[in-house]
């Protein structure tokens, strides 16, 4: 097409023809693409987070009932003597009338077809054995009427949470109706309220059938001594092996060898790990299993890498000039390397450090291999010693258990304690952004 | 389990006393070395340290270092050997006839070691005396581990026992030895330094290649750990071919695994673990590589800098999520939100999908998941390309899609088809969204909203649970974790070629 022929057809050089047209169109539908997939990718983030968000909050509140219980002496201590060997003798079996008696006398005033057995089945399972654990812990109060604050079941801490409804109720055995009923009366009368879970964040993991005793807390221990051994192992051993080969490594085989496996850990699927783990420390070493020292030696392998490849990028953003300087004044090469160029690199290998542990506490495949998963985190760990190798979970791996058990009142949980798991990623991400940003020098 | 874990516990409580014990000694040695050698070497020079070739603390340095290190290096050594010795010494005891139809000797053995482990505790608990211990028979073993909280599984024979006493014997001699050499070379060392330290000695040096030698040692760490990978898969794998024939492992189309835990019966086929893995990582693909891609280039050629700076923390916020959480979003909001859509009463009332775990969910999330990672390695490639090609482009009248679809791409296609073999190895090794969200049958169907299961799945269904390594269906977990371990490095190493000689290119 010429001049002459555009011309020829009369047509303005403003006015588009019809091949600009499509051009410019195809343009726009090009562009109109990238920002869908954006928009598409924000969405799925969204929806991701607005899931976890909504789904997880409730966890943080619970269903608790206050009555007033009677510990009748008769019952709890019949020797009379409040001697501590004959009250434990007691069973939660004969905790459980007490509690009851005490539940009727709660909601006497209130209008209910249910029996007076039937009332208890508002309370969760573990309520006796809080009632004789105090009794334990203070026998002089037998005798006295005094204020408890119980828990609720998993049904009736579902409704009040919007989870279950009456209509879910008409096959269920363990609560009816005129439960709900009740429930709305005691609401109002305040004696049923909704405080922040406490027990849920530091609390011990719970038995499948109690939902609504579930916590966290043990296997957010199990995960900080994780991180420990993480951390004493992997931050030394990652900066040693990155200074060789940044500052010392000749070019010969052996280093190209070194950065291959390196490069080739980091792609390595987190699962080998596990199996890694697997059979060097529990089948060969035999070291206890679901302990946390395995986990984190199986995590310091995985997380290696990562420490490793950001170390040697901050070493190798510290400029020469600096080395040079100290080889100058008279310093050996070891001595211009730890005294001034490692010091200078500190803020990135920390920041690396930082990100790597969080990538390894969220990691939950290679714990399922050496059996943090099953195990039911119900104790603290006494001693660090006790930390470091009794069994117990992790918080990711918890999360885990807590979504493959049937109950869906533990699905609750599971959102929870991902919003648990995420709130410890997001502070060690803050604080690696704001290391970078005050320490980090541009050389 | 539980209690047979707190038993290893207690007879490793004993053993790890010994061991910080000896571990103190020796950093103890070290420590007091340090100052010795320090005022040692300052001694010599009258306090001066101008006299000395290397600072003072050097030479402290140095002592420490001779005492501490051989020390510790013999005390690994010693850790790892002793139970090797211990064990192919003791089960050289116990007869062929001894080991009963259905068992096998590394069974045997672990019962010899819960025995002796058992004895030890009981020991330690003051329930019997060693001289008890030793005298105990067969018969009144069972009763007196049961008393301490050992449970042991099936009766222990005469054999088991006499091995178990011999392990013990071995294990306590073993340990005695141990304290003796190990403290004895920390000793030596530290002589040895501590007589060398003069005025002239060249401590810096010595402390330095020590040093060097301790960063050496940690770069090789890597070697290490991919060396365990390999032998700990491969001498499980062998063990397994050698209960389960190979060609069945690798060509048999069926996977059904017998839970009996006796063997026999067992169908373990990799190819419809395969068939469920490729599925699910190809729609994951299908999902992850154009949002990724034109989001990469959206953000590299188009937007703004302000768009730019808050749109690709975002998506690395993507990235910097746990795979767990993953997993429950599909376990619990796609895979519903699927059913109510494909399934049976579902909005389309196509009733195609049975169940929430399926291939769709899974390979959907998935994808979800490694959107952050293909646009970011897409978004380096794109930048590397030289801003000459999209001058020279635009120059000659092209718009500027025609010059990303027309130059750009196939200028970074290398780097790209690199960036996503690296996200299908991704795919291929990830574990929680297929555990939480595929499903647990394995099947060879077409249908993306059946359910299906995974190589990484099925590791973890059978390896956990069961303690128990010599049955095939425990092992087979392990010539899984071989078959995935080669297809990702495969796939690594290629992709990593092909974006370094795209690199190259342009550099």
């Amino acid at each position: 097409m010429t001049d002459a022929s555009l011309h020829k057809k009369g047509k303005s050089l403003l006015a588009l023809d019809a091949r600009t047209k499509k051009r410019n169109a195809a343009e726009a539908r090009f562009k109109g693409y990238g920002i869908a997939a954006i928009a598409v990718s924000l969405f799925f983030l969204v929806a991701l987070l607005v899931t976890i968000i909504s789904n997880g909050v409730p966890a943080f509140t619970q269903t608790y009932v206050n009555v007033a219980v009677t510990l009748d002496a008769a019952k709890l201590d019949k020797n009379g003597n409040r001697d501590i060997d004959d009250i434990k003798k007691v069973s939660t079996f004969g905790y459980k009338p007490l509690i009851n008696a005490a539940l009727v006398d709660a909601v006497a005033g209130i209008e209910t077809e249910l029996s007076d057995k039937d009332v208890g089945k508002i309370l969760s399972a573990s309520a006796p054995a809080v009632v004789r654990d105090y009794v334990i812990a203070n026998p002089d109060q037998i005798g006295e009427t005094v204020a408890f604050r119980l828990l609720t079941s998993s049904r009736v801490d579902g409704y009040m949470k919007g989870r279950v409804v009456r209509e879910d109720l008409a096959r269920d055995k363990n609560l009816d109706a005129a439960h709900l009923d009740l429930i709305d009366v005691m609401v109002g009368q305040g004696s049923v309220e909704r405080v922040f879970n406490w027990d849920f964040v530091l609390g011990a993991d719970a038995s499948e059938s109690r939902p609504e005793q579930a916590g966290i807390g043990v296997s957010m221990l199990g995960s900080f001594f994780m991180m420990l051994v993480v951390l004493i192992l992997a931050l030394p051993i990652g900066v040693a092996a990155s200074i060789y080969l940044e500052e010392f490594a000749p070019q010969n085989r052996f280093t190209d060898l070194i950065e291959v496996n390196i490069s080739n850990l980091a792609a390595v699927p987190s699962i080998v790990f596990g199996i890694l783990g697997l059979a060097v420390f529990i089948q060969f070493a035999h070291l206890p299993q679901s302990a946390p020292i395995v986990g984190g030696l199986t995590l310091t392998l995985m997380t290696l890498p990562t420490i490793v490849i950001s170390t040697r990028a901050s070493l190798k953003s510290v400029p020469p000039s600096i080395r040079d300087a100290a080889l100058g004044v008279g310093a050996s090469k070891m001595q211009a390397v730890f005294h001034h160029v490692l010091p200078l690199a500190m803020p990135g290998i920390l920041t690396g450090t930082i990100i790597g542990l969080a990538q390894a506490l969220g990691e939950t495949a290679p714990l399922l291999l050496i059996g943090m998963v099953g195990y039911i985190a119900t104790n603290y760990p006494d001693g660090v010693a006790s930390g470091f190798l009794d069994p117990n979970s992790a918080m990711p791996a918890q999360i885990y258990e807590w979504a493959k058990r049937a109950d869906p009142a533990f699905y609750e949980r599971a959102w929870g304690g991902i919003i648990v798991l995420l709130l410890f990623l997001l502070t060690m991400n803050l604080i690696a952004i704001i290391l970078r940003r005050r320490f980090e020098r541009r050389w | 389990m539980i209690r047979q874990v707190r038993v290893a516990q207690s007879g490793m409580a004993g053993d790890q006393m010994s061991n910080a014990m000896i571990l103190l000694i020796v950093l103890g040695l070290g420590a007091v070395g340090y100052f010795l050698g320090r005022r040692r070497a300052l001694a010599k020079v009258g306090g001066d340290p101008r006299g000395l070739h290397s600072l003072p603390r050097y030479y402290g340095a140095n002592v420490a270092m001779n005492a501490v290190v051989p020390a510790l290096v013999l005390l690994v050594g010693w850790l790892i050997i002793q139970p090797i010795v211990i064990n192919s010494a003791v089960s050289g005891m116990i007869p062929e006839s001894a080991v009963s139809e259905g068992s096998s000797i590394s069974l045997l053995m672990s019962d010899v070691r819960r025995v002796a482990d058992g004895l030890d505790a009981a020991v330690s608990q003051g329930v019997m005396t060693e001289a008890e211990a030793l005298r105990l028979d067969e018969d009144a073993v069972k009763e007196a581990l049961a008393g301490v909280g050992v449970a042991l599984g099936a009766d222990v024979t005469a054999e088991t026992l006499a091995a178990a006493q011999r392990y013990r014997e071995m294990a306590g001699t073993g340990n005695v030895l141990k304290a003796i050499v190990i403290i004895g070379a920390a000793l030596i060392g530290f002589a040895v330094a501590f007589g060398r330290t003069t005025p002239d000695f060249r401590a810096r040096n010595v402390v330095e290649r020590g040093v060097m030698m301790v960063l050496i040692a940690a770069a090789s760490i890597a070697i290490l750990t991919t060396l365990g990978i390999v032998l700990s898969l491969i001498f499980n794998t062998v063990e397994f071919f050698r209960l389960y024939p190979a060609s069945q492992f690798f060509f048999s189309l069926s996977w059904n695994p017998s839970f009996s835990g006796r063997g026999g019966g067992s169908e373990l086929g990799i190819l419809p673990l395969l068939w469920g893995t490729l599925y699910i990582s190809f729609i994951a693909l299908l999902v992850a590589v154009p949002i990724g891609l034109f989001a990469a280039i959206y953000l590299s050629e188009y937007a703004s800098k302000s768009v730019r700076s808050v749109a690709k923390p975002l998506l690395e916020l993507l990235a910097g999520i746990p795979t767990i959480v993953y997993g429950l979003f599909a376990l619990l909001t796609v895979g519903p939100l699927l059913v109510q859509v494909f399934g049976d009463d579902g909005a389309l009332g196509v009733d195609w999908m049975q169940g929430g775990t399926a291939v769709m969910t899974a390979g959907l999330v998935m994808g979800i998941m490694l959107i952050p990672f293909v646009s970011s390695l897409s978004d380096d490639i794109i930048n590397a390309v030289p801003q000459a090609m999209r001058d020279g482009s635009l120059g000659l009248g092209a718009t500027h899609s025609e010059t990303v679809r027309q130059v750009i791409l196939p200028a970074a296609l290398p780097g790209i088809v690199g960036a996503i073999l690296l996200a299908a190895s991704r795919a291929i090794g990830e574990t929680m969204i297929v555990v939480l969200g595929a499903g647990a049958a394995a099947r060879l169907s077409m249908n993306p909203f059946d359910a299906m299961t995974t190589v990484t799945a099925k590791i973890v269904s059978q390896l956990t649970g069961d303690s128990d390594f010599a049955s095939p269906e425990a092992l087979v977990a392990f010539a899984l974790g071989i078959s995935l371990f080669v297809i990702t490095l495969g796939l690594n190493v290629i992709a990593m070629m092909i974006v370094r000689k795209y690199r190259e290119q342009y550099e």
